[in-house]
């Protein structure tokens, strides 16, 4: 009725709207402006130069981590054999990098395993843990957060309350639980991490999406007919993303920090190498009162290193998304 | 229920917000003890839009005018009261109404700096609407209301995002979203007043032609009475949540009748002044909106005072005997008949007035 005689009143009565015209092709578009996004913001990152340092580092331990084969030079558990009658273990060795007459870089440990290629392993061990834990962490707890945030109410407080529960829970006694019901597997350790750290992701994307879901351009969303996924992924989710990304790189830390300490009291994976089984097997074979630094001092710089970068790329990433949220 | 030209009613509105919603307080209600306390944002408001007019509401900030707007394009879910679209009560509309309602109800919001996302391109953002409804031919609807909108050459907003663009280029891109969609009818809540003054005019006559273009029904919401009057075909006065007055714009202006009313419009520059008026000043608080007062919520500032039944009865908004417009104000004789005096105490319908039930449900 309105409508019919208003349609005279219009700006659009001569577009055909039973055929399409020529329109912008979307996919092209749409991945045009990510590209863009993209760029601008790997430029305004790679800007500060620790965040340039941190970011080689972790390109320089990935490389490592999936090169690790033709890096090492030895299988990381497998005994060394003084000769080749294979009777005495090559234990205790010390460092060629020192200038000892050995084939070991970073000489041999108390079980006579080569200490350089543990160490060249135990990245991949790092990332793996990382990465994974921090992608799931990240995810788990976006989606968590802006579920909780946009519906509010009683979706708010069922999930919330999980959340506090999990709050609960300190990390490391938990997780040793876990490890030690589940078993002393690389994988359960990545499980038990991603079970207790989506939390805080959670909590942080709630009460972004809980302010977001009041500003006018949601509301006008709505009047517009969007329902509620179309608003969730299209106005909460770009707008929480960078803070997705930030806990996703602290998570890397963290997990790696993580998988370090449960390892370093003897839960880690027994037969998987890791910086932090590395250490845990120096202490036990006390290495620091044979003076064998190079035993743990190498993984524990690794582990370091490693983790203040995903710190200082968080950092960076705060900074520059930050002012531009608004 | 509505004549032929009547797009949209508004039937007792009513919407108010929960306030005390800390744990503390929702506990001890569970328990009995303590009621809630609601703002009551907006309390029995009823007015008529008609095809291709436009209304303004104005009042002071805090009297309910963006919360009406809203409950307009149904972003509030009203406490009570309904609104009827086309012959339908939005309250009891299927889901197929609610879409078609939603295609030609559109809301130009008050601060372009906040209504439009952050991380969409303009062209999303003025396409979204269409996408939403499944409209065909988007790029040519987004690149004409683009144009509409003054954006020119359109193709160059495409990939801009907002804060590549100036407020009032903002609010542009704002107008364009909502007029995608060929609407019946639109919500302009201060539509101008976070712009710079230098940008107001342009944005003023571009919505003034969208008016005219579009055949559109407006609802224009502003604190601004001298910006109104040349908008606006009628206006209606908020106070508290409640019209005091309502009717032809020049009547209103030239001829204010409810004390608030003339202590609104003598608070506005007169252009010439030689016009003179008594000047009526406007004095003290706007009341408490959560313990609402008893019979009329001007009584404390109004000037023209005249005792019980102003304590007593709430002035209903009504047509008067002498005047044009419906005031809501004892001073005038009902042109009904209606007498407050017989509602005053001793009789109990006087305190059923003045009570609102507070039984209904109310959101955040
Ligand atoms: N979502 C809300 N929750 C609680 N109170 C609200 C909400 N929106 C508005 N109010 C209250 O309702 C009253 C009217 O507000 P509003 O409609 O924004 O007034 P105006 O637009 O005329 O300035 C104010 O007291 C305000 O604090
Ligand atoms: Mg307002």
């Amino acid at each position: 009725m309105a409508q019919e005689e208003q349609s005279s009143r219009s700006i659009y009565t001569d577009l055909d709207d039973t055929s399409s015209e020529e329109e912008i092709d979307k996919w092209q578009r749409t991945f045009r402006l990510w590209r863009e996004t993209l760029q601008e913001h790997w430029g305004m990152l790679t800007d500060e130069l620790s965040v340039k340092l941190s970011m080689l580092t972790v390109a320089g331990f990935m490389l490592i981590a999936i090169f690790a084969p033709f890096i090492a030079t030895h299988q990381p558990l497998q005994r060394q054999y003084q000769g080749e009658a294979g009777i005495i273990i090559d234990k205790w060795v010390e460092p060629s990098l020192l200038g000892a007459d050995t084939q070991y870089l970073l000489g041999t440990t108390a079980e006579g395993f080569d200490i350089f290629s543990q160490l060249i392993y135990g990245t991949r061990a790092a990332l793996l843990v990382g990465l994974i834990a921090a992608f799931f962490t990240a995810g788990i707890g976006t989606l968590v957060g802006l579920v909780a945030g946009y519906y509010g109410g009683k979706v708010d407080d069922a999930l919330m309350r999980i959340v506090d529960f999990l709050y609960g829970m300190p990390l490391l006694p938990t997780v040793i639980v876990l490890v030690a019901v589940l078993g002393p597997d690389l994988w359960n350790i990545i499980l038990a991490l991603i079970i207790l750290q989506w939390r805080s992701t959670a909590r942080v994307i709630r009460s972004q999406s809980l302010s977001l879901r009041e500003r006018p351009f949601v509301k006008a969303a709505q009047v517009a007919g969007a329902g509620d996924w179309h608003i969730i992924s299209r106005h909460l989710a770009p707008n929480v993303l960078p803070m997705t990304f930030l806990y996703g790189s602290f998570g890397i830390a963290w997990a790696i920090l993580a998988e370090a300490g449960i390892s370093f009291i003897g839960l880690g994976d027994p037969n998987t190498v890791s910086w932090g089984t590395m250490l845990q097997a120096s202490r036990a074979y006390s290495a620091l009162s044979f003076g064998a630094w190079w035993w743990f001092v190498p993984p524990g710089l690794c582990i370091g290193l490693l983790v203040i970068s995903g710190f200082l790329i968080g950092r960076g990433y705060e900074e520059i998304t930050n002012p531009k949220i608004q | 229920m509505s004549g032929n030209d009547v797009l949209l009613e508004v039937d007792d509105l009513k919407k108010h917000f929960k306030v005390n919603q800390g744990w503390i307080a929702s506990l001890m209600e569970s328990f009995g003890s303590g009621e809630p306390d609601y703002v009551h944002a907006v309390d029995g408001v009823s007015f008529e839009l008609r095809e291709g007019e436009t209304l303004g509401l104005a009042g002071e900030s805090g009297c309910g005018k963006t919360t009406t707007g809203m409950s307009l394009v149904k972003l509030h879910d009203p406490t009570a009261g309904d609104i009827v679209y086309d012959d339908t009560r939005l309250s009891e509309a299927s889901d197929a109404e609610i879409k078609q309602f939603r295609q030609n109800a559109q809301m130009i919001f008050q601060d372009p700096f906040e209504s439009l996302n952050p991380r969409m391109t303009v062209y999303d953002t003025v396409a979204e609407p269409l996408r939403i409804h499944d409209i065909r031919n988007e790029t040519a609807r987004v690149q004409r209301a683009l144009e509409f909108a003054e954006l020119l050459p359109a193709e160059q907003y495409f990939d801009q995002y907002p804060h590549e663009l100036s407020g009032g280029q903002r609010q542009r891109v704002a107008i364009a979203r909502a007029l995608v969609l060929d609407p019946d009818f639109i919500v302009a809540d201060e539509p101008v007043s976070m712009l710079d003054v230098s940008l107001r005019a342009g944005v003023l006559s571009l919505l003034d032609r969208m008016t005219d273009e579009f055949g559109l029904s407006v609802v224009y919401i502003s604190h601004d009475l001298s910006l109104l009057r040349h908008m606006c075909d009628r206006l209606a006065i908020m106070y508290m949540g409640k019209i005091v007055e309502k009717g032809p714009t020049d009547q209103i202006i030239e001829n204010p009748q409810h004390p608030y009313t003339q202590a609104l419009i003598n608070a506005v520059p007169v252009p010439d002044p030689a016009v003179g008026r008594d000047r009526v000043e406007l004095q003290g608080e706007v009341g408490d909106v959560i313990d609402i007062p008893t019979g009329c919520r001007f009584k404390n500032r109004c000037s023209e005072y005249i005792g019980d039944v102003c304590d007593q009865v709430v002035p209903p908004l009504e047509a008067k005997t002498d005047f044009e417009q419906d005031i809501a104000c004892h001073l005038y004789d009902s042109a009904e008949g209606y007498d407050p005096y017989q509602d005053m105490t001793g009789s109990p319908s006087a305190s059923e007035t003045g009570e609102e039930p507070e039984s209904t449900p109310a959101d955040d």
